[in-house]
């Protein structure tokens, strides 16, 4: 391992141990009895793979899952939603004849299931039509008692529905008392999904995935009701934790500062439009980072299997930017990560089985991997001969419930800190003559190969001659994303690594929601193109 | 058929409220099957079929309310959903906005199952995805694409003994075709009830024409362009003023249809006066949602008309509040359009864009209704009179509130697939348009 990857790897460790990673290593590890699907689901789930075996698959995986969701959603003193719901059913996915198929229902009997599992294999043959090139699954081990839950302290499903209602009112109430706020919004959604996976080749896997979101949005109206401006609480983001990360968000403590930023707002200073340094808060940076280097390094977009919906990618064709191709400076390095502490898309197992790794996607600014699934990793296998490296998975098979079928997905894709120093933020603003320090993610727009790309945010400020002055509003940047990623020319040190993250990741048709987290630092973007964004009717 | 039908999903209502110990309780009930089939690099990619009915009590005690969902249909989960629900209702604040459940009353009655829809097979699907791959291939290029179908009832009954039931089938198919150098792209896709109207040969030719036109894309001038939009462009953005017609948000000062000081726009003139659009459950063009989840019937309403805000959408509660009666709400609209053709449009254009579909639609400034996104998948210079040759694809900063006020042509309306990710959508018939000074603020790479 090289120098700066040692140290880049270490960085991460060091620097991710904060006071709720303390807690997530003191989190008791899974226990067999503490799974939700027991014997008699898994006997469905076994039979479901012999009654594909017998209709002639070569391969078969079964997922049953149940995905708890409980949401409370406030508007000042009122409550506007409150509801708990659950949605459990089982999906088998099989090859025949050298194709896909997937079939799924909510009726987890026996018949049905076996309706389900013929259907699949029928569907697989009715697909070979068209076939041009058979299936090829990457090998991996088996993992025929794999365990895993999310690191939670305290189940949020376990708190009286009365404390979330009061925590919320009490945010609102903080967020109201600032002059010049006319409506807040908030709301609290957990997810417990409990997911059972076992396939024909022996692995058999339990899992428990909690998901923590809350938020508020709070809106300032000018006296004179000739503007409007929101602010959104972008610096909690979900995470893949339990009520603790409620707790430590501190919804009310933090509630008054967003509701001055969007009264603030209101008398903001209008951007001139024209070329500045750009400081990127991780509050804003993560989804930068999601759009421009996570996206474009999906293997199957790459490939073009997402061309009708989410897009390509402008890494094509693959072999002339594999080891090559300079994503940005030589401080930059990012690496997939399903092991991230709290992160969205961590987890024990994907959902082919494989137990993920972490691996760099970027390496000290050049780009070395792609995200894979075990059908996807046999397609880079000349570049893992040339680099010495095994044809497996990276793990990163996702599907977002029983109904769909899993897919390639992105793991949590994080930008890891400087590798030599703990550089702070300060250092990055005191270079900057002409700049804006953004905070916050807003309004995201990217094309569908991620070359162009438009970022608002939540807050802008000016800096002058190294030093933070107004609030600007207006503001969004252009990018092209080779260009831009290498005009990075300083990030923050492991001190200054922030995990942001969404639910809402869209790809894939029908359209599945992926949760994802990134991990970055502050970083710092010379001469950007910075539009202004308001227009009058 | 594995949607419930109007006595099935009744007698599971029934069998739901049995429980009920509330004041007031409401049970919603969505059942069905869906099917799809993927293709990629001119083969299936994958595919999938689902059934399912999930279930959804809503407990009121005074105005405390709550809800629970489940799709598990024993009695011992469709109680527990019931208790889960019942247990959460009285923890939670009063909700003033609480309207309590309504009487029983008429509600637009439609039969829009569409028998070769409810049957399609996987085979079916993949003998209409060999039609596309088929002819891609033929001509050496590369077929991506998608089709998906549902069949799907959806039922409303409240303890007061209000019932409310549709069934209805829909389906989508959308195809992108490639040029295997990457230069070159096009789309074409459609929505329909009936799967006979599909026309796979059609939209096949006309991805496949449109990525062999679209090769190695010149570079081309951002700024204010005379603009001509195919149909799926112009739902694209119109759709996005049909999300904005909240009545509250207007009233509360934070829309662009708010009236500085206070009120909001209904009857200002605020769009070209050849706009009308109107959406109506009933038509069998749009056979849009009947009714909305408390079971309040949907209706007829004219929207825009000759450019004039006619109305907003009220809810019960906001209704209540400014003395009006609760309108229709929006599923699936009609756009009445002109009479010229595409191929009018780009003769009589001396120098202007032709696009073919947006993407990556996102919010800019809620106070104008600005949006940003791209053009993908057929972007032409059109130059006195004729498609001259493609140009890269552009970003644009605008406004649908913009764009109709700067209408030149109007064609006739058609239904598209209007969302950007070809999945099932309420029916959106909207005319091609011709207009001046769309607002494109950068070149993209993205073929």
């Amino acid at each position: 391992m090289k120098r700066r990857e040692f140290i880049a790897r270490s960085a991460l460790a060091g620097g991710a141990l904060s006071m709720l990673d303390v807690r997530e290593l003191l989190a008791r590890p899974a226990r067999a009895d503490a799974f939700y699907f027991q014997a008699q689901e898994q006997e469905l789930a076994f039979r479901a793979l012999d009654v594909a075996r017998q209709a002639g698959a070569s391969y078969a995986d079964v997922r049953v899952s149940r995905n708890r969701t409980q949401r409370v959603s406030t508007r000042e003193q009122q409550i506007t939603g409150l509801s708990d719901n659950e949605t459990m059913g089982m999906g088998v996915r099989v090859i025949a004849d050298g194709s896909w198929g997937f079939a799924a229902t909510s009726g987890l009997t026996a018949d049905e299931l076996d309706r389900a599992t013929r259907q699949a294999v029928a569907q697989a043959r009715a697909n070979a039509v068209t076939q041009l090139r058979p299936l090829e699954l990457a090998p991996t081990e088996v993992n025929p008692d794999g365990q895993w839950t999310s690191p939670i302290s305290i189940d949020p499903f376990s708190v009286a529905i009365e404390d979330k209602v009061a925590l919320l009112f009490a945010a609102n109430r903080a967020a109201m008392q600032v002059p010049g706020v006319r409506f807040v919004t908030s709301a609290l959604s957990f997810l417990r999904e409990d997911k059972f996976f076992a396939n024909t080749e022996g692995t058999v896997t339990n899992q428990t995935i909690y998901r923590t979101t809350p938020g508020t949005n709070v809106t300032a109206v000018a006296a004179d009701g000739s503007d409007f401006q929101s602010r959104s609480s972008t610096d909690v983001a979900p995470r893949g934790l339990g009520w603790e990360y409620v707790v430590d968000s501190d919804l009310e403590g933090n509630a008054p500062r967003w509701a001055e930023e969007a009264v603030q707002k209101l008398s903001a200073r209008s951007v001139d439009p024209g070329r500045y340094d750009l400081v990127l808060l991780p509050t804003h940076l993560w989804l930068t980072l999601h759009e421009s280097i996570a996206h474009p390094t999906e293997l199957d977009r790459i490939y073009g299997y997402e061309a009708n919906y989410a897009g390509t990618s402008f890494i094509y064709p693959l072999e002339d930017y594999l080891g090559r191709f300079r994503y940005g400076p030589e401080i930059m390095n990012v690496q997939g990560e399903r092991s991230s502490p709290g992160g969205l898309s961590t987890v024990g197992y994907d959902d082919e089985g494989v137990r993920p790794r972490d691996y760099l996607i970027v390496r000290n600014g050049i780009l070395v991997d792609a995200q894979t699934t075990r059908e996807q990793a046999p397609w880079l296998a000349d570049w893992y001969a040339q680099t010495g490296q095994e044809v497996r998975s990276h793990g990163c098979s996702y599907a977002q419930s029983w109904a769909d079928v899993q897919f390639q997905r992105m793991p949590n894709v994080n930008l890891l800190p400087h590798p030599d120093r703990d550089v702070q933020l300060d250092e990055l603003i005191d270079g900057v003559d002409n700049g804006i320090l953004i905070d916050g993610n807003g309004s995201f727009s990217i094309d569908q190969q991620r070359f162009n790309a438009q970022f608002g945010g939540q807050v802008f400020w000016e800096i002058r001659n190294g030093r933070v002055e107004g609030m600007l509003k207006d503001v969004a940047y252009q990018l092209r994303t080779p260009e831009f990623w290498n005009s990075m020319d300083l990030i923050g040190g492991e001190s200054t690594y922030w995990t942001g993250g969404a639910n809402n990741d869209g790809k894939g048709q029908p359209s599945q929601s992926n949760a994802i987290s990134h991990a970055c630092v502050p970083a710092r973007f010379r001469q950007v193109n910075v539009i202004n964004t308001g227009r009058s009717a | 058929m594995s949607y419930l039908s109007r006595e099935d999903a009744r007698a599971l209502a029934e069998r739901v409220l049995r429980f009920s110990r509330a004041e007031q309780a409401r049970v919603t009930i969505v059942s069905g099957d869906t099917g799809n089939t993927r293709f990629a690099e001119n083969q299936i990619s994958t595919s999938g079929d689902v059934t399912d009915t999930s279930v959804t009590v809503t407990s009121a005690f005074g105005r405390n309310v709550a809800s629970s969902t489940t799709n598990r249909l024993d009695d011992e989960s469709l109680r527990a959903a019931v208790q889960t629900s019942e247990r959460l209702a009285p923890l939670s604040p009063e909700n003033p906005e609480y309207m309590g459940e309504l009487e029983p009353r008429a509600t637009p009655e439609r039969d829009a199952v569409v028998a070769s829809t409810e049957n399609l097979s996987p085979e079916t699907r993949a003998r209409a995805v060999a039609e596309v791959t088929s002819r891609a291939e033929a001509r050496s290029l590369i077929a991506t694409g998608y089709t998906v179908h549902g069949t799907a009832s959806f039922a409303v009954m409240n303890t007061r003994g209000h019932f409310a039931y549709q069934a209805s089938s829909n389906a989508n198919f959308t195809t992108t075709v490639r040029t295997p150098d990457g230069t070159g792209s096009g789309w074409a896709g459609a929505g329909f009830f009936d799967w006979n109207d599909l026309d796979a040969a059609d939209l096949a030719a006309r991805a496949v024409d449109k990525a062999e036109l679209s090769r190695e894309p010149r570079d081309v001038e951002p700024g204010r362009w005379t603009t001509i939009l195919e149909p799926t462009a112009v739902a694209n953005m119109v759709g996005l003023m049909m999300g904005s017609l909240s009545a509250r948000s207007a009233d509360e000062g934070r829309s662009f249809f708010s009236r500085p000081g206070s009120g909001n726009r209904i009857g200002d003139s605020f769009l070209d006066d050849r706009v009308t659009i109107w959406s109506d459950p009933m038509d069998p063009r749009l056979y849009s949602s009947a009714f909305n989840g408390e079971g309040l019937p949907n209706r007829r309403e004219v929207w825009v008309e000759n450019g004039v805000l006619m109305n907003l959408a009220y809810n019960r509660f906001w209704a209540d509040r400014q003395n009006r009666e609760p309108t229709g709400f929006v599923s699936g609209y009609y756009m009445e359009g002109g009479d010229a053709t595409l191929d009018d449009m780009i003769r009589s254009t001396e120098r202007g864009l032709l696009v073919t579909r947006f993407w990556y639609i996102r919010g800019v400034d809620p106070r104008t209704i600005l949006f940003t996104g791209l053009s993908r998948d057929g972007t032409f210079m059109i130059e006195n009179g004729e498609i001259a040759y493609p140009v890269k694809n552009l970003r644009w900063n605008e406004s649908p509130v913009f764009m109709l006020n700067n209408l030149e042509m109007m064609g006739r309306p058609v239904r598209v697939s209007p969302s950007e990710s070809s999945g099932l959508s309420s029916a959106v018939h909207v005319p091609p348009l011709k207009v001046r000074d769309f607002t494109f603020t950068s070149v993209s790479d993205a073929v």
